[in-house]
């Protein structure tokens, strides 16, 4: 038995993201590293592709929100409760004593942050790659809040991803959209019982 | 009751839950902002705090912190073959009454001059008093004697594809070198070596990097990155690309 967790519109949100991400962090990684940049070469190249994929990034993320259940998600996402505190404190968050909606506490902490990572990239970006927008002091502060938003970011990324890698069947859930019900009990025990009282309900 | 609560959280239509996530988006764009701002300041006292765990740091590690204050390194084509004493020369062409080939050795046996300067990106990185040593540029264009007809210079790179200009005037600038050696050793191949531009008073692309001829032409042919305008042809630092008084 499988229930659904996400729609076609939201994977494909996923993966529109998931491919612009990775295009920014590997240009990324050639422009700010002498040993990549030299051999590599090409920097009008990789700059507009870095450039051109980092502006890409939030359009996907917007034009998502023509789908109700991504903008439902999105709201779980925001909303925190009492136990999400709880479950990011407490040691035993993973053997389901703290009952987890469909997002547990730390997916919404990485949404929320790459987010607002997002944001703060696209805005110290601009800045860098149109010099006359502000004063040279200030595209110094850019350069340095890029960089250190970039490491972190990078490393949420890189968080993501090896949750992911750890758990096939979460992975399964954003490919096709179904998870099993033994799953859902087990990693989102309260959102599968949500599902169950409403299958009952109707 | 129980339901109540199930419902509470997951859909949120119980109580509605605290809009964290919004609050740190909002916050990380605060912070963002605050060190667009004051992120210089902070940098630069980064800098100063880190240096000495930088230069005792056994692993290297601490040279992957963007700390801000390193160099980046800037190709524009892929890959570019590497030129030592034995093939490398300094065409200077163009309206000149004596045309040369220097070789590196020539260059060596000129006059140097030393400077310790900041180097600044146009994108903002800079790396703090950077010591340089070379030929003054004025030395090569006097012994070249430009024909009155002469008012720029454009320089070209043996990458094959960069190229920069200069004003006559600018270039004649007692701190427009030729370098031959950057932080105290020759100029390695990724600084641009072995020998580079050093325009002291612009912008890091001013500063042609594996230099190869200095042509002096009637008037100013706009650079690599100028030609797309994505950078001012006149690169001074603080008068251009965003104006501001801070004279390197």
């Amino acid at each position: 038995m499988t229930i659904r967790r996400f729609t076609p519109g939201e994977h494909l949100v996923h993966r529109s993201v998931a491919v612009l991400m990775l295009t920014c962090i590997t240009t990324a990684a050639i422009l700010y590293n002498g040993f990549l940049a030299v051999p590599v070469g090409h920097r009008r190249l990789v700059k507009l592709l870095h450039v051109y994929s980092g502006y890409a990034l939030p359009v996907p993320i917007i034009a998502g929100l023509i789908s109700a259940a991504y903008r439902a998600d999105l709201r779980l996402l925001d909303r925190f409760h009492p136990s999400d505190w709880q479950w990011l404190r407490s040691r035993r968050r993973r053997d389901g004593t703290i009952p987890v909606g469909k997002f547990n506490a730390g997916q919404k902490l990485n949404a929320a942050v790459s987010a607002g990572s997002i944001v703060v990239m696209l805005a110290t970006g601009t800045l860098m790659y149109f010099p006359h927008l502000a004063r040279l002091s200030w595209r110094t502060g850019a350069s340095f809040v890029h960089d250190w938003f970039a490491l972190g970011l990078g490393l949420l990324v890189i968080g993501h991803i090896s949750y992911a890698v750890r758990d096939p069947e979460s992975r399964r859930g954003m490919r096709t959209g179904e998870v099993s019900i033994s799953w859902a009990e087990e990693h989102h025990a309260a959102w599968a019982a949500e599902l169950e009282a409403a299958a009952e309900h109707s | 009751m129980a339901v109540t609560d199930v419902a509470d959280v997951t859909s949120g239509t119980g109580p509605a839950g605290t809009p964290v996530g919004r609050r740190i988006v909002l916050g990380l764009a605060g912070l963002g902002v605050a060190g667009i701002i004051g992120g210089r300041a902070i940098q630069d006292r980064l800098a100063v705090w880190l240096a000495p765990i930088e230069s005792r740091d056994p692993t290297g590690l601490t040279s992957l912190l963007p700390l801000g204050n390193t160099f980046r390194f800037y190709s524009v084509t892929g890959g570019v073959k590497h030129k030592h004493a034995i093939d490398y020369r300094l065409d200077v062409t163009g309206l000149v009454e004596r045309t040369a080939s220097y070789t590196l050795a020539d260059l060596q046996a000129m006059p140097q001059t030393s400077l310790v300067r900041d180097f600044q990106c146009v994108t903002g990185w800079r790396v703090p008093e950077v010591h340089w040593q070379g030929v003054k540029l004025a030395q090569i264009l006097e012994l070249a004697a430009p024909l009155p007809t002469a008012t720029a210079i454009r320089f070209t790179s043996f990458d094959g594809e960069y190229t920069e200009s200069l004003t006559l005037e600018q270039a004649r600038r007692d701190d427009v070198i030729v370098a031959l050696e950057m932080l105290g050793k020759p100029v390695t191949h990724d600084h641009g070596g072995p020998v580079r531009m050093y325009v002291a008073p612009m912008y890091g692309y001013k500063s042609t990097k594996w230099l190869s001829g200095i042509e002096l032409t009637a008037e100013v042919i706009p650079g690599y990155w100028e030609d797309t305008g994505d950078y001012d042809v006149d690169g001074l630092i603080g008068e251009s690309n965003g104006r501001e008084d801070d004279p390197a």
